[in-house]
């Protein structure tokens, strides 16, 4: 499982810019918000944690469609399928890979992008925390909706229909969590309830993910 | 003699043909009774004045958008435990008919909010909930329309409506923490204080029945047209590989 | 005792039967070439054989991870070079050792070379080598000779002869003559699905109208 976690990451940063890509969309995000809203700073601090964790989802989504695609295209898909690791296994590392090349830069970056527009003092934290627990639910999700359309030859706006509505409640939650700690308020309840999802996602979606590539490989 | 009889596509089809007209006559007979006594024989609320005739579609509509999907969810289970053809046909039927119901509900909501509370959309819980759950119904739907084998699209759209079913209730639960919102609580309920009052409730019960009847007709309908569908197709396919 | 045996096996595609009635088996040492034009169903029934698809009907019979499975693709990560390709492999499998597979598939020259910038033949030559760092002995093979010129397609059947010799089995679909003299061959044309006029499997949807 090591392995094809090594694999995936070689093969994104081979493969050109696998970690500065999300990045840098999520750059161009940032800077096309000022343009669409003005750039009067307490309208962007009011809105900046919900700008930061759109940009997270759509981010995490576009680069979700070629997960499983690319394995599936080149027939290692069905060659892994009968090596010797669990299939849910290989889906969460699959996840994992994703999560590392593009949640993690993100919350790595957030800040920068934070300062950028306008985000108050106290919420720096909370975003960091926010991001840190709530994308790897947002990875594990997008490899669900991936495997769903893994056979499609367009299923790229089909994924978006599917997953996007998986990840409401994350974003409910992270979002309030940022809002609540910039506004000095209790965060337990946010919280807990992200990390509780995250680690629900984590443990039962690569099942549900797993059971979709195969029917979609028979 | 089991229930799982009525699954096979022959039984199917023969006992749904002699329902159908039952089913759809008696819908019919609801829906205008509970209707015309509702909109022309139920006088004027004290203070919600006409608007309120909305309710003999809008909680009707409401109701059926929310227990197709767990109807949808049934059906999709028995077709993942049991492989039965029908029931996931019939879960591929219901589709579509909750999503109208959903947008019912919702249309009906923003003309009843408009003059209720001075606006066409507002962000209430309730109102949100019933966004994403169209939203589910759309995702549902298209992820049918994007397989072509039958068999995997069953499969695949059974999975996404246990996990969907999972994710819809959990933002029904996110949703009400985001946000407390101006929708009034449950008027239905069994306990007579909390009901609205009798004049009001009769013909809701059968605007209720009938939007049930008039979903069940429908269903047998479109579950007929698949089953026929899936019919033409393996024929022809059987054609192609001869 | 044989390593793989099948018994009254259906396989279907696309929900209608391809193949039935099936049984064979085959012990440790052997090999068996399937033979049937085109269309008549090898590929589903390798991979209903590599367990990617469910049969319709009967029974497979293996030891648990005993199975090595190739397809038409190669799965091959055309940024990793050969050595990265293989060694992957080998750690999924846990063998670990690439070496003797890179010199019997006469890939030593080529080991850091990037897969994208190899032929189609010596692709498939990598792909083939694969197999030997599963260090499983049942290979089920699906047209393994495609774009291989005439001294690869003796590499391989060196290859498959040595993996015999050892105690392995081989499974191989193929349209070719490999120069496998002691390969059984198996015709799968008696074996192809009769429609249900004739008494064969019916659909789930073919008794819907009587």
């Amino acid at each position: 499982m090591i392995a094809l976690l090594m694999r995936d990451l070689r093969l994104a940063v081979r493969a050109g810019g696998g970690f500065g890509l999300g990045l840098a969309f999520f750059l161009i995000v940032v800077t096309l918000v000022p343009f669409g809203v003005g750039p009067q700073g307490e309208v962007l601090a009011r809105i900046a944690s919900g700008i930061l964790w759109l940009g997270a989802l759509l981010a995490c989504l576009l680069s979700l469609d070629r997960i499983f695609a690319l394995d599936f295209e080149d027939g290692s898909l069905d060659l892994l399928t009968t090596a010797p690791i669990p299939l849910e296994g290989i889906v969460a590392m699959k996840a994992l890979a994703h999560w590392i090349t593009t949640g993690l830069p993100l919350v790595i970056a957030a800040p920068v992008f934070g300062l950028l527009l306008h985000l108050p003092g106290p919420a720096y934290f909370w975003l960091i925390v926010a991001l840190g627990v709530g994308t790897p639910a947002l990875s594990v999700l997008g490899s669900f909706g991936a495997a769903l359309t893994v056979g499609l030859k367009r299923g790229g706006l089909l994924m978006s229909l599917l997953v996007l509505p998986l990840y409401v409640p994350t974003l409910i939650f992270g979002a309030e969590l940022v809002r609540r700690g910039a506004e000095g308020m209790a965060t337990e309840v946010p919280l807990m309830m992200l990390a509780g999802i995250t680690a629900a996602v984590i443990a039962v979606v690569p099942f549900a993910s797993a059971a979709a590539i195969r029917i979609n490989l028979r | 003699m089991s229930i799982w009889e009525y699954a096979n596509p022959v039984k199917f089809m023969k006992t749904s043909s002699l329902v159908l007209p039952w089913v759809v006559g008696l819908a019919a007979i609801a829906m205008v009774v509970g209707l015309v006594w509702g909109f022309f024989f139920t006088p004027e609320a004290t203070n919600f004045g006409s608007t309120v005739k909305v309710i003999y579609v809008h909680v009707p509509s409401a109701m059926m958008a929310i227990n197709i999907w767990a109807m949808m969810l049934v059906t999709s289970l028995i077709w993942l435990v049991r492989r039965h053809h029908v029931s996931a046909l019939a879960a591929k039927a219901a589709a579509p008919i909750g999503a109208v119901m959903t947008l019912i509900a919702l249309i009906t909501g923003a003309i009843w909010g408009q003059p209720m509370w001075g606006t066409w959309w507002e962000w209430d819980p309730r109102l949100t909930s019933f966004l994403i759950l169209f939203l589910f119904y759309l995702g549902y739907m298209a992820l049918w329309g994007a397989i072509e084998n039958p068999d995997t699209a069953a499969d695949l759209t059974g999975v996404l409506c246990l996990v969907g079913s999972v994710f819809a209730i959990l933002s029904r639960y996110a949703v009400n923490f985001w946000n407390q919102g101006l929708h009034q609580g449950a008027t239905l309920s069994l306990d007579e204080k909390e009901n609205i009052s009798d004049v009001y409730w009769f013909p809701l019960l059968f605007c209720i029945a009938g939007f049930i009847l008039f979903f069940v007709a429908l269903v047998l309908l479109r579950t007929r047209t698949e089953i026929r569908a899936r019919r033409l197709k393996a024929l022809e396919q059987r054609e192609r590989m001869a | 005792m044989s390593l793989l045996a099948v018994e009254g096996l259906c396989v279907s595609r696309g929900g209608l039967p391809v193949l039935e009635g099936l049984s064979f088996a085959v012990a440790p040492g052997e090999a068996l070439v399937l033979r049937g034009p085109n269309g008549i169903g090898k590929t589903t029934l390798l991979r209903t054989l590599a367990g990617l698809q469910p049969p319709l009907a009967g029974a497979i019979s293996m030891p648990p991870e005993a199975m090595a499975y190739a397809a038409h693709a190669d799965g091959l990560k055309s940024t990793l070079s050969v050595a990265e390709n293989l060694g992957f492999w080998a750690s999924v499998y846990a063998t670990h050792d690439i070496e003797p597979a890179l010199e019997r598939m006469n890939l030593v020259a080529l080991r850091d070379r990037a897969a994208m910038s190899l032929s189609a033949g010596q692709k498939r030559r990598l792909g083939l080598a694969r197999l030997l760092v599963t260090g499983r002995p049942v290979w089920v093979l699906d047209e393994p000779t495609v774009s291989l010129d005439v001294a690869s397609v003796a590499l391989f059947a060196d290859a498959v002869r040595g993996h015999l010799a050892t105690g392995g089995a081989a499974l191989i679909a193929t349209h070719i003559d490999l120069g496998l003299a002691e390969a059984r061959v198996l015709d799968l044309g008696p074996f192809k699905a009769k429609p249900p006029e004739e008494g064969g499997f019916k659909g789930h949807f073919d008794e819907a109208f009587g």
